[in-house]
């Protein structure tokens, strides 16, 4: 019988939630690694057994860890993440210009194709990608060295590169997102990137309408309908209809359009699912009610998904990894809160339950539906 | 006196912090092959990382920097009750370190939660 794995990477350490196709009785296994943060953990596309996950604390550095059986064992892999060439600077808080530094790994991307072939989206902003399965990484210098990159400056959770798409059908084509410099495409594996902000509108900014400078939390898409982006921007949400070369607002009647995670229903390209936050200073629910928001439009119209979560007294946060889909038959939705709760559902949404409510803070969720 | 394993070498203890031990799958003190330097046999913090980095490479990178070899901030070395971090890691260690009857202490800062 079909399955899902949920790899949740916590403020302290890693837990892989596992059931079979009925997606209700769930098996917990870690922590593991355990103490340490662990921002984003995925498999394979073309190996549901490898596992990558981006290990880091403040003492001890960064860590990669690799995994060849699903999760069960786990061993570091290469975790050395040097700039190509002279790094040079960025814009820091103050305007100043502030030496590039690696902090952490933000993202893991597994290629579509080979298990060995991983991209790590790092903080200061940059691509490193590997092909040994971890043992090695460089850098993708092409999109830290955008004519731009000087004036990249950091959001409040630092300079982050934290989203990586792969087009699945347009050989060579990829995006990458980082917060507060914006969205970027490359056609050519990750050697060159273009800004794909157009109609992106941030009042927070000097000219809200520039190219450069947005805070861009979450990007997604559907597999088979790669031309379209959904985007979860600092405040909006945002479609695009050509690949990023032009984006609109979607927000429509949401409650708030500022959130962090987006994602698409693995059987409906125009099912989109985000959780509305307060606003930029209140990192929580509107009135206390935790609620998904589904479009099956493709935007502007949203319903509320609030059956099994909690409706009041609620002050958690989803952050930007935090929410993936399945791809069973009826497709499951599933996400993580600063909290420690795994809501899962296993309806497309229109009724929830917790699989766990006492993990520390969650930072990432991706799931695997297993054959 | 710890006698020399090798021609100008001598055995560090070396006290790992609980992640790291974990880290280099390994459990209580690294008892260290290091090699001592000049004619009085000195051993430096330097040698004793260098070491260490080599005999468990996972441990790149998490004490110093990779790129510049720089003490990483949160990180501390302890050894005789004394707080050798802010000394220059070519710095001979104490002599009870060197002699194998203290440990170098490698200490997570307190810090946070």
């Amino acid at each position: 019988m079909a399955g899902v794995r949920v790899l949740v990477g916590t403020r302290k350490g890693a837990f892989i939630l596992s059931a079979d196709g009925s997606r209700t009785d769930w098996q917990v296994a870690g922590p593991f690694f355990g103490g340490w943060e662990i921002y984003h953990l995925k498999g394979s596309a073309a190996d549901p057994d490898r596992l990558y996950a981006a290990q880091s604390t403040g003492w001890f550095g960064q860590q990669i860890q690799r995994s060849d059986d699903g999760g069960a064992t786990w061993h570091p892999v290469g975790h050395e993440f040097s700039y190509a060439g002279v790094p040079g600077t960025h814009q820091w808080f103050d305007g100043t210009p502030h030496p590039w530094e690696f902090a952490r790994v933000w993202h893991l991307e597994p290629s579509l194709t080979d298990p060995d072939t991983v991209y790590a989206g790092v903080e200061d902003a940059a691509l490193f990608r590997s092909a040994d399965g971890g043992a090695t990484w460089s850098e993708l210098a092409g999109l830290r060295t955008h004519q731009t990159g000087s004036q990249w400056a950091p959001g409040a959770g630092g300079m982050c590169l934290h989203t990586i798409l792969l087009d699945p059908v347009n050989e060579g084509r990829m995006y990458a997102a980082i917060s507060a410099a914006g969205a970027f495409r490359s056609d050519d594996a990750g050697a060159t990137w273009s800004r794909i902000n157009r109609g992106l509108r941030s009042d927070s900014i000097p000219d809200p309408d520039a190219d450069e400078g947005h805070c861009v939390h979450r990007i997604t898409m559907h597999p088979a309908r790669p031309e379209v982006l959904f985007m979860q921007k600092h405040w909006d949400v945002m479609r695009s209809d050509d690949g990023g070369g032009n984006w609109h607002e979607i927000s429509g009647d949401l409650p708030t359009d500022f959130g962090f995670p987006i994602a698409v229903h693995a059987h409906q390209p125009d099912t989109v699912y985000v959780v509305p936050i307060t606003s930029d200073s209140e990192h929580y629910p509107p009135e206390g009610r935790l609620r998904v928001y589904r479009s099956t439009v493709g935007g502007n119209e949203w319903e509320p998904l609030a059956n099994g979560l909690p409706q009041r007294d609620c002050y958690v946060n989803v952050l930007r990894d935090a929410m993936d889909v399945d791809a069973l038959d009826e497709c499951g939705v599933y996400f993580g809160t600063t909290g420690g709760q795994v809501y899962a559902s296993a309806d497309g949404g229109d009724s929830w339950s917790a699989i766990v409510r006492d993990l520390p803070a969650v930072l990432s969720v991706e799931v695997q539906t297993l054959p | 006196m710890t006698a020399p394993s090798a021609a100008g070498q001598v055995t560090i203890r070396v006290e790992l912090p609980a992640h790291l031990r974990t880290l280099a799958r390994v459990t209580g003190e690294v008892a260290l092959p290091v090699s001592a330097s000049g004619d009085a046999g000195t051993v430096t913090l330097a040698a004793v990382l260098d070491a260490l980095e080599s005999a468990y490479p996972v441990l790149r990178g998490t004490m110093r920097d990779h790129q510049t070899g720089r003490r990483r901030p949160f990180v501390r070395f302890y050894a005789c009750r004394q707080d050798l971090s802010h000394d220059s890691p070519d710095q001979p260690l104490p002599e009870a370190v060197r002699a194998g009857t203290e440990p170098l202490l490698v200490i997570g800062a307190m810090a946070g939660g």
